[in-house]
């Protein structure tokens, strides 16, 4: 039986050597093994089981190993002595302590937010059954012009029915689509509710739960209505809705379930009302682009695998399609991808995503940014306890006398630094529930975040907290645990416990870098925002109140003809976007067979004149065109002008282009200068104002002349109030909407400067205590130096000078650490970007060597100011 | 007083000991023991009563070379103590003693 096995499973072996004392292991284990191949011979099966059976019957008294209970009896008997200890060493020294605790506690306030956040983030989509088996299919789009590609969660109709069609292996398809936000009638009763599109497969897909209706049948037949609960309570109160009809514009629309409202955590974000999306299919039946590959705008597919089905398989097929489509097409291609239904939350930075919009990379850098604020508030602790350890340098001593062995007290010293990070855990807390509130409105910024309490955060808390206490805790314990009992109590003054001392000094410089790089961010944010805003827009949008039309029917003429009566307001004018605030309309133009993809707004005749738009050639559209006309005016920028083929802006005059997908043609009556279409983050590209002329309108621009704005706002409301009822007033100065475009900016300068904020206070605490136990050790020399004769001056200079020092060793480091992360890094997006300089770089610095310098010379002008008699008379 | 007077089986396998001299270990004990006394033994009852017989003194241990079929491991080998010693010859004294006593027409008797 050559190549067989002739000796017992090696796990019986150890299942015996796990239990059994070691001084009766070898000759049992040897007995046991002899047994074995005697048995062996005749068959291994029953040897096997004789061997197992007697490792299990040899489980006794007599042979299993005595726990060693005694070593960890000694560790629970001295924890109540490490406690006391602890707590009398901070009792003893309060400044320290509290320096400590409060610094903790602040920064550890931000990890508990981060790990609320993030864990919040997390359980995006966990509750939902078929997560492991559903996945979104995601889409690239490159343009072959630029190569660019662009990232979307969205997809077009024609994959979702491809998908469903031709590959049975897909059990199948749900298609969405966002913005389903309509008014509902019922009963006299007009409210909007806020939805979204969703074919008859979404409660299969989702685990969302159906009280009322079929939920197979729901969202099949088209005009179906599923509303939530918030959404029926405000119609029907506590009545069962299904069934009822709801009327919308024209429409007629039968409510055929009734759900509960979507957890906070879903990707899909908040919603009142799901609409069955055979609606659209039936509303844009003679719509050729709806169908279309290319049109993966608004659009959602997930799929559903069946057993056999993997997503390597799937996303073979999603290859096979864009491998075949791909070629039919020039100007792009579009692959696919998929997201696996739990992993759509945080994204990786796609555009057109359904509901809230997070991605790793934000999250990346706010872990980034709390760490450092954490590692700063560890170095406090680190630095304060190293250069305090000669005062506990004794009690080691004895310690180790009496018999504690060198892990014994390197675990005391970790015990206290955890001791005292879960005091600061409980303060911690309470911060945390004071800065909550602010963190969601400024930095989260998104709907559907809401921070909760959750039990499962507990233990990821302590584990947080004793991880920050066992770092913190790590140096110093390791420093007084190496010393050695005999140098100790011999002379304990000749210790060298000032190894650290560079450690220390590389610290402080860390915590003082970390403390101006954030503040000089801060500076440099805030002054790329203040210039974006001011930057010369190429437009006027002084006393533009802009009014939002989205999501309302209103009746435009009738609205213009109510606000014309109100005399403040001088002019009216309409468009379809607003530049200058980060949208983008896109759209096709062809002219002399030649297409061209151009950004363009749609506006009437007034809106050049309240703009004060400035040409290089021609003028605003000469005529006024109504609704219906088949030919129109355009007028377009010097870029496209140039595209065009045209030398002078004056050549383009009189050019007839045609608006792609219809029939109607515009003319060039104007060529203006260059204006700000978008933001400063984004390329100019070419951009066109084209007469209006189909009925879409998204806003009003009016040209007031007011000082009593307020008055005014109430008038407009009001007029606004008697055209329609049911929405509500929205109007806002366009300087405010550009301001708000670059809020990004604003958020980032607030959330460094809250950072840099904390960071100060933190380096400040621990610089203080550094100060304060320098000053308290060298109180015999000042005073010494005193005697002979030194001023106060001399000996603030001598306190102070290494401090300083190491300021300016931390400017050395932060300045051009920050100018070159927002050189290279953050400002590179801006077209129009601030160059940093001095008056960037210098506040911050100036304003940490201010604060440290009052920190420094408040403790050392008190020990320069002691009276030497006091200190040395004892002598 | 328990403890003092030997139990049958400890005393068989002390007798196996001091008969197998010095290739007393416990496999060869179990065998010798079923050799002789024709009773099955399991290595286990075997293995505590060395234990105990060992706690009280009546044999000594120590540990032997290494055998290929242990897997290199090494068998522990027992010898009778002093005690041990005394401890049997006290058991045979008493049974002598018993046996001595017994008129032969009480054997007789039984059939």
């Amino acid at each position: 039986m050559k190549g067989e096995r002739h000796t017992p499973p090696r796990w019986m072996d150890w299942l015996i050597e796990l239990y059994c004392r070691r001084d009766k292991l070898e000759d049992l284990q040897g007995d046991l093994h002899e047994y074995y191949a005697r048995n062996v011979k005749k068959s291994r099966f029953r040897a096997d089981l004789i061997f197992l059976l007697d490792v299990i019957k040899f489980c006794r008294l007599y042979t299993i190993r005595k726990p060693k209970i005694l070593g960890q009896m000694t560790f629970f008997n001295l924890l109540g002595n490490y406690f006391k200890t602890s707590v009398r060493s901070l009792a003893r020294n309060k400044l320290f302590s509290a320096i400590n605790i409060i610094g903790l506690s602040i920064s550890m306030s931000i990890g508990i937010l981060m790990i609320t956040y993030i864990n919040q983030l997390l359980s995006y989509d966990d509750f939902h059954e078929n997560k492991e088996i559903v996945f979104k299919v995601y889409s690239t789009y490159t343009s072959v012009e630029d190569g660019d590609n662009i990232e979307l969660a969205s997809n077009s109709v024609f994959m979702a029915d491809k998908l469903k069609e031709d590959y049975p292996g897909i059990a199948d398809v749900l298609i969405m689509q966002g913005w389903a936000t309509k008014d509902f009638t019922y009963d006299e009763k007009t409210l909007q509710l806020e939805g979204k599109f969703a074919s008859e497969q979404f409660f299969d897909f989702f685990s969302f739960k159906l009280l009322s209706g079929d939920p197979k049948t729901a969202l099949k037949e088209p005009y179906s209505v599923v509303l939530t609960e918030t959404a029926a309570e405000k119609y029907f109160l506590d009545e069962d809705p299904v069934g009822r009809i709801f009327q919308s514009g024209e429409d007629t629309y039968t409510i055929t379930g009734l759900m509960e409202d979507p957890p906070s955590n879903n990707h899909l974000g908040t919603f009142e009302m799901l609409e069955s999306f055979s609606t659209q299919r039936s509303k844009q039946k003679d719509n050729k682009g709806f169908g279309s590959w290319g049109n993966l705008w608004s659009y959602h597919v997930y799929i559903m695998m069946d057993e056999v089905t993997d997503a390597s398989t799937a996303q073979g097929y999603l290859d096979q399609i864009s491998l075949t489509k791909n070629a039919e097409v020039e100007r792009y291609d579009i692959n696919y991808h998929l997201i696996q239904l739990d992993d759509l939350v945080p994204g990786n930075g796609e555009s057109n995503n359904i509901g809230p919009y997070i991605n790793w990379g934000d999250i990346y850098k706010l872990i980034a940014l709390t760490v450092i604020i954490i590692a700063s508030a560890c170095f406090n602790y680190t630095n304060l306890s190293i250069a305090r350890s000669l005062r506990r340098a004794k009690e080691v001593g004895i310690r180790k006398v009496v018999g504690a062995s060198y892990q014994q007290v390197f675990i005391q010293f970790l015990f206290e630094a955890t001791l005292i990070s879960l005091i600061a855990l409980v303060i911690a807390y309470g911060m945390y529930l004071l800065i909550k509130p602010e963190f969601i409105r400024q930095v989260i910024d998104s709907e559907g975040v809401a921070l909760d309490f959750r039990l499962q955060h507990v233990p990821l808390y302590l584990l947080f907290t004793i991880g920050i206490g066992l770092f913190a805790g790590f140096v110093p314990a390791l420093i007084l645990s190496r010393l050695k009992a005999i140098s100790i109590l011999k002379d304990a003054t000749k210790l060298k416990l000032f190894k650290g001392l560079t450690m220390r000094k590389v610290l402080i410089v860390f915590q003082f870098s970390i403390s101006m790089a954030l503040i000089i961010s801060a500076t440099i944010s805030y002054r790329q925002y203040l210039f974006s805003v001011h930057y010369d827009l190429g437009f006027n949008t002084d006393n533009v109140l802009n009014i939002d039309l989205h999501d309302t029917n209103v009746d435009v003429e009738l609205l213009r003809t109510e606000f014309e009566k109100i005399p403040e307001v001088q002019n009216i004018s309409i468009s379809s976007m607003l530049p200058a605030t980060q949208t983008m309309h896109m759209t096709e133009i062809v002219y002399k067979e030649d297409s061209l993809s151009v950004f363009y707004n749609k506006v009437d005749m007034n809106y050049l004149d309240i703009h004060e738009i400035a040409f290089a050639a021609g003028g605003t559209f000469p005529l006024k065109k109504s609704i219906g006309d088949s030919s129109g005016y355009i007028v377009i920028d010097e870029v496209l002008c140039e595209k065009l083929g045209f030398q002078n802006p004056a050549d383009a005059l009189g050019a007839v282009i045609d608006y792609s997908g219809s029939n109607y043609t515009l003319e060039v009556s104007g060529v203006m200068k260059d204006y700000q279409y978008t933001d400063l983050q984004n390329e100019l590209g070419a951009t066109a104002f084209i007469q209006r002329f189909e009925d879409r309108v998204y806003y009003m621009n009016l040209l007031i002349n007011t000082s009593d704005i307020i008055g005014l706002m109430d008038k407009l409301e009001g007029a606004w109030r008697t055209v329609d009822p049911v929405h509500s007033f929205k109007a806002e100065f366009y300087e405010v909407q550009v301001q708000e475009s670059y809020a990004d900016y604003k958020t980032m300068f607030r959330l460094f400067t809250f950072l840099a904020l904390i960071a100060i206070s933190i380096c400040s605490l621990g610089l203080l205590g550094i100060v304060v136990f320098t000053t308290e050790t060298r109180i015999k020399e000042i005073s010494v130096r005193k005697v002979l004769g030194a001023t106060d001056k001399n000996l603030i200079y001598l306190l102070s000078r290494s401090f300083i020092a190491m300021l300016l060793v931390s400017a050395l480091i932060a300045i051009p650490f920050s100018y070159y992360l927002f050189d290279e890094y953050v400002l590179v997006d801006f077209r129009e970007r601030i160059s940093i300089g001095v008056m960037e770089l210098l506040p911050g610095v100036a304003i940490i060597v201010l604060i440290a310098f009052i920190t420094i010379s408040w403790q050392t002008l008190k020990a320069a100011k002691t009276n030497p008699a006091d200190m040395l008379r004892d002598e | 007083m328990k403890g003092t007077n030997l139990g049958e089986f400890e005393e068989i396998v002390l007798l196996t000991i001091a008969s197998l001299m010095t290739e007393a270990y416990s496999v060869n004990i179990v065998d010798e023991i079923a050799d002789v006394t024709g009773r099955k033994t399991k290595l286990g009852v075997v293995h505590s009563v060395l234990n105990r017989l060992e706690d009280k003194g009546l044999i000594a241990s120590e540990l032997g070379e290494p055998t290929k079929e242990r897997g290199g491991r090494r068998k522990r080998f027992f010898q009778i103590t002093h005690t041990g010693k005394v401890a049997l010859m006290k058991a045979k004294e008493q049974r002598d003693k018993l046996w001595g006593n017994i008129p032969e027409l009480v054997f007789q008797g039984i059939r």
